[in-house]
């Protein structure tokens, strides 16, 4: 394998561990749906990177980045669901992006592509997810505390909207970090089933996190060398997300 | 003249058209436990969010609350409905504050043991406990960084009368202990009687302060309550036995 395909295995699997860290918050603030959603946010940003022939990331990156600090002012302003705006800006995402992205890149744009990473940005990507690993550390305690009871976090000193907002930034990046090789549409999955499946193995909340990492891992690990050995196929990410789930349906005989 | 540790004056409370509290006005010292009662939609809650700055923003608030520098808050508040999945057990709850407000990490076992939190308990999921235990997990983490003012909004409501009396007896011997001002919104008149020192009636009629015996006159529930007279002859027998 040449370096440039070591690169992109290697910031896999350590977005897997940001994407299992972040995830099993994003589980307990019972967000996981409307993240899912948020994902699709790099769509339009994507199809317009593909017209420009341009980094589909630095394409996706602006539009969910956007699109996400919207559906937060949408919020803080209007009254409206989280339900609701993220359902509105969703809608209009996915739209805009079937709509110019051209026919011949859909599939990547959906679905990710394990395309060969340059030393550059094998870094940049590297110090993005350390960046949001270090940040969502920090944040341990706030998190926990506005998870329990926003208002009481509030009375305990907690600023909750603002809080809120660097949880939706630190989630958009862990969702870029991976865009890459899954694509728009499994861009949260890994945020979601991991979680789910350290739910079913665990109680405590300082394993749970833990946990859910390891399964984001060993996902993309095992997921990534089924495709390159048996699939052959240019997008990873399904047999990964299929891998995961495998994982959840194994995980649920423990409790059966 | 003893500083007061809470100073609120002339007080206005407003969500959109609708004025909720309306020219509220009083001054309470250290070691004063004031009860405040009304009927449902007098504005008890909202008041106790106003004097802690946890009003949403379409509220507005005009008048003054000016808290003593040395005045710490705890506050319990009257509802609390986390999510039974959570993977989250009483001890991970009272640590991610203690982390936060960068206490010592003796302080767990100390409000614990201050609030009978068995080892056991703190090693229980939050969505598993009782109402009673829960009730005494919210009351732990208020006390958690050692406040002098705690704040209750109803810390017994949906619990049944032993458990209600058990909360009250622990929290009475806390405040007596620590010297501590509890400002406590109720319901419960024969609480009111029992633990406060003063009552501050608010209703859309009047609003009212002073000791229990001299404020809850029958005339004053009648204002306040549908059956006052009843109720107050009531709380009366069960006071006298």
């Amino acid at each position: 394998m040449d370096p440039s395909r070591y690169y992109s295995l290697l910031l896999a699997l350590v977005f897997a561990v940001a994407a299992g860290l972040v995830g099993s918050f994003a589980f307990m603030k019972r967000m996981l749906l409307a993240s899912d959603v948020i994902s699709h946010l790099a769509l339009p940003g994507l199809g317009i990177a593909f017209l420009l022939k341009i980094d589909p990331v630095a394409g996706g990156a602006a539009t969910l980045l956007l699109g996400a600090f919207l559906i937060w002012r949408l919020q803080l302003h209007t009254g409206l669901s989280s339900d609701t705006t993220i359902g509105v800006v969703f809608a209009a995402s996915l739209a805009i992006g079937a709509a110019i992205t051209p026919s011949e890149d859909l599939l990547e744009a959906l679905f990710g592509a394990s395309h060969k990473l340059s030393l550059s940005g094998f870094v940049l990507g590297l110090t993005v997810a350390a960046f949001v690993i270090f940040s969502i550390v920090r944040l341990k305690s706030q998190l926990v505390l506005s998870i329990f009871s926003p208002e009481l976090a509030a009375a305990t000193g907690v600023k909750v909207s603002r809080l809120d907002l660097y949880f939706l930034f630190f989630f958009s990046l862990t969702v870029l970090l991976g865009l890459r090789f899954t694509g728009a549409l499994l861009g949260s999955a890994l945020l979601i089933v991991p979680a789910a499946t350290a739910h079913q193995l665990t109680t405590k909340m300082s394993q749970f996190a833990a946990v859910s990492c390891l399964v984001s891992v060993f996902s993309v690990a095992a997921g990534w060398s089924l495709n390159s050995l048996v699939f052959r196929s240019t997008t990873p990410s399904p047999t990964i997300i299929i891998v995961s789930t495998v994982l959840f349906g194994l995980s649920l005989l423990k409790r059966a | 003249m003893p500083n007061s540790v809470l100073s609120v004056s002339n007080l206005c409370v407003s969500f959109g058209s609708r004025t909720v509290i309306h020219g509220l006005s009083f001054k309470l010292e250290q070691g004063d436990c004031l009860a405040v009662i009304g009927p449902n939609g007098s504005g008890k809650s909202v008041l106790l969010k106003a004097l802690l700055h946890l009003l949403p923003s379409p509220s507005e608030i005009r008048g003054e609350i000016h808290w003593s520098e040395s005045a710490r808050l705890g506050y319990v508040p009257q509802r609390v409905a986390p999510d039974r999945q959570l993977p989250l057990r009483v001890k991970d709850l009272l640590e991610a504050k203690v982390r936060f407000l960068q206490l010592s990490a003796t302080d767990v076992e100390r409000v614990a043991s201050e609030t009978g939190l068995t080892g056991e308990l703190l090693d229980t999921r939050l969505g598993i406990l009782s109402g009673g235990q829960f009730q005494k997990v919210l009351i732990a983490f208020a006390l958690l960084g050692d406040p002098n003012v705690l704040m209750f909004d109803e810390p017994t409501a949906s619990l049944d009368e032993l458990t209600e009396e058990r909360i009250y007896e622990s929290l009475h011997s806390l405040q007596k202990d620590r010297g501590l001002t509890v400002i406590l919104v109720s319901h419960d008149l024969s609480v009111v009687y029992r633990y406060a020192d003063m009552v501050l009636c608010l209703s859309k009629v009047r609003l009212c302060m002073g000791p229990p015996r001299e404020i809850l006159t029958p005339q004053l529930l009648e204002e306040l309550y549908s059956a006052p007279a009843k109720y107050y002859k009531h709380v009366q027998q069960h006071l006298d036995h």
